[in-house]
């Protein structure tokens, strides 16, 4: 991967300075590079990482498994993108193996994740079946580990 | 008979005449007194460490864990695990195009700190010349001197960007030169190798029949796709040469304590009969992880080397921003900014910093005389730590000018 994206994918929060201090390009560089990738698709946004324990959410969040018939000419491509234009869907994967699509939903509890898999998705023409895992606990998010390792184990000079 | 009288008193003088002549000629590193005024200034950013901020990558972590599950708790042989001592001829054959034999070519160390040991003990007779480069890592003068031979420093110059020139190194080369030793990339400038430099000590090890050292501890931690041949590559010097390399730097192993020698059958038949008597073997521990490290840790390696690349590229560019002028150093984590427009000394400097700054940085003496005029900044630091030791630094400079 180009350095660049590599480090937004680390921490997009940096300065376009910072950025180029980092990796040895001037800012102008960065900026353009930048706006090239935002404008073509390949960067599609910045988000932050959030231990949803901390902000004491009430929300749930589910993994579904979605077995579907493929259809003549276009695959999974028409009604996997069906699911994923539903708001509640936060990252919707083709898979290999056991199951077609891989729906991550969230929502604002039990019911309404019940609701959704019930009423939106099973009723797709094409959904043959589904089975639903609500997510209990985060160890570890996009990289992130809930509980970090803690640092300053290092002695502050050594040779 | 004497009265019995308080031990702890009458004893405390002349229990320090009982320690050998030798080893109280040693001075005190400069390194240990920093590090004290270091501790007591309490909460510093340190970019005074010589060791990786990462810790060990996990799956080196868990072959450890899983090696003290099953049991593998014994020595192991001297040289050490046979297993490793082929991961080693293999990673090296690869790396450094040398290849050695795991049989009789490779030992297992406790780090390169004890392979230097060895090989400055089984090669040196009273009086023997050892050639090395300042600023330098800190250990080789004294393990040379401990072996009872005689350090003989070559200076690297700014000029430079601190490289060695061999020119520099033929003249000091007496009848009773035995051995150069090498440490490229360098701790603690980063300085790098020039490959015609390199052949042209290897001319000189020739000419005049010297073993030579090379310490690669750092030879993974290279920038700007720069590629570094090790002296051992080099026609006719496998014969006569000791390379050194360790787990310590490049996979974040530092406290696992392991390192290797590869040299010719003689020499390391030669340092493994006082690694017998003296360490037995490496833990066995760590030289199951050192396995794990060698056959399956180049992506992580390759991920904490992209790290060191971006603050190398931070901290260089922020320093010579602060008017401190700073060469862009080839490898290993360190940069060497010379601090001489403020007009202080390497250990005001460092002194002043702390106590001005919270920011801890390495007075350039600690690494020999000619690292007077610069500080050594270890840049294994997380990068928002980083950042903020910078913009300290900055202003400290601003301030300072001279
Ligand atoms: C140049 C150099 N050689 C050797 C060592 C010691 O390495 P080890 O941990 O393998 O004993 C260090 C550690 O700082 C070093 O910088």
């Amino acid at each position: 991967m180009d350095a660049l994206l590599d480090l937004l994918t680390k921490d997009s929060r940096l300065s376009v300075e910072d950025l180029a201090a980092r990796l040895n390009l001037t800012a102008a560089e960065v900026q353009a590079k930048v706006a090239a990738w935002e404008a073509d698709g390949t960067i599609l946004g910045y988000q932050a990482v959030i231990d949803p324990e901390k902000t004491h959410s009430s929300g749930v969040t589910a993994l579904i498994e979605v077995r579907l018939t493929p259809e003549r000419g276009g695959g999974f491509d028409r009604l996997a993108e069906r699911v994923a234009k539903f708001d509640q869907v936060k990252t919707c994967w083709l898979m290999s193996g056991g199951f077609d699509l891989a729906v991550v939903v969230e929502a604002g509890s039990l019911q309404e994740v019940a609701r959704f898999v019930a009423e939106k998705l099973s009723t797709l023409g094409g959904v043959l079946s589904t089975v639903t895992h609500f997510q209990l606990k985060i160890y570890k998010q996009n990289g992130f580990l809930s509980t970090p390792a803690p640092d300053g184990l290092r002695l502050p000079i050594t040779p | 008979m004497k009265p019995p009288t308080d031990p702890s008193n009458s004893m405390s003088s002349d229990i320090q005449s009982k320690i050998a002549d030798r080893i109280q000629a040693i001075p005190r590193s400069g390194i240990r007194e920093f590090f004290e005024l270091v501790l007591n200034a309490g909460d510093v950013i340190s970019l005074g460490v010589g060791e990786p901020d990462f810790a060990t990558p996990w799956h080196i972590r868990e072959a450890a864990i899983y090696s003290l599950e099953k049991g593998q708790t014994s020595y192991t042989s001297n040289l050490g695990l046979l297993e490793l001592r082929k991961s080693i001829a293999k990673y090296v054959a690869q790396k450094f195009s040398v290849a050695y034999d795991p049989a009789k070519e490779v030992i297992v160390t406790v780090g390169v700190s004890e392979a230097l040991d060895l090989a400055f003990r089984a090669l040196l007779n009273p009086g023997e010349e050892v050639i090395y480069h300042e600023p330098c890592y800190v250990s080789y003068s004294p393990t040379i001197y401990m072996a009872h031979g005689v350090p003989v420093v070559v200076e690297t110059q700014a000029e430079d960007d601190f490289a060695l020139r061999a020119s520099a190194v033929e003249k000091c080369i007496t009848p009773k030169t035995k051995v150069i030793m090498l440490n490229f990339p360098t701790n603690p400038t980063g300085a790098v190798m020039d490959p015609k430099e390199l052949q042209g000590i290897a001319d000189l090890a020739i000419k005049h029949d010297l073993i030579v050292i090379t310490d690669e501890i750092y030879s993974e931690l290279l920038y700007d796709d720069r590629t570094h041949p090790s002296i051992a590559a080099l026609p006719g010097m496998k014969e006569r040469t000791i390379l050194m390399h360790g787990f310590s730097k490049a996979f974040a192993m530092t406290g696992f304590r392991l390192g290797y020698a590869c040299a010719p059958p003689a020499l390391t038949e030669a340092m493994m009969k006082i690694h017998q008597y003296s360490m037995l073997c490496a833990s066995i521990t760590a030289q199951v992880a050192a396995v794990e490290a060698l056959e399956h840790g180049a992506a992580p390696m390759e991920e904490m080397r992209k790290a060191y690349w971006r603050r190398r590229n931070l901290v260089v560019s922020k320093l010579n921003g602060a008017g401190l002028k700073t060469f862009q150093p080839g490898g290993a984590f360190y940069a060497f900014p010379d601090i001489r427009s403020t007009g202080m000394t390497s250990r005001e400097f460092a002194t002043r910093l702390l106590e001005e700054e919270k920011v801890a940085v390495v007075p350039g003496t600690a690494f020999g005389k000619a690292g007077e005029g610069f500080v050594r900044a270890c840049y294994a630091t997380a990068e928002d730590q980083l950042a903020i030791a910078l913009e300290r630094v900055a202003a400290f400079a601003q301030r300072h000018r001279g």
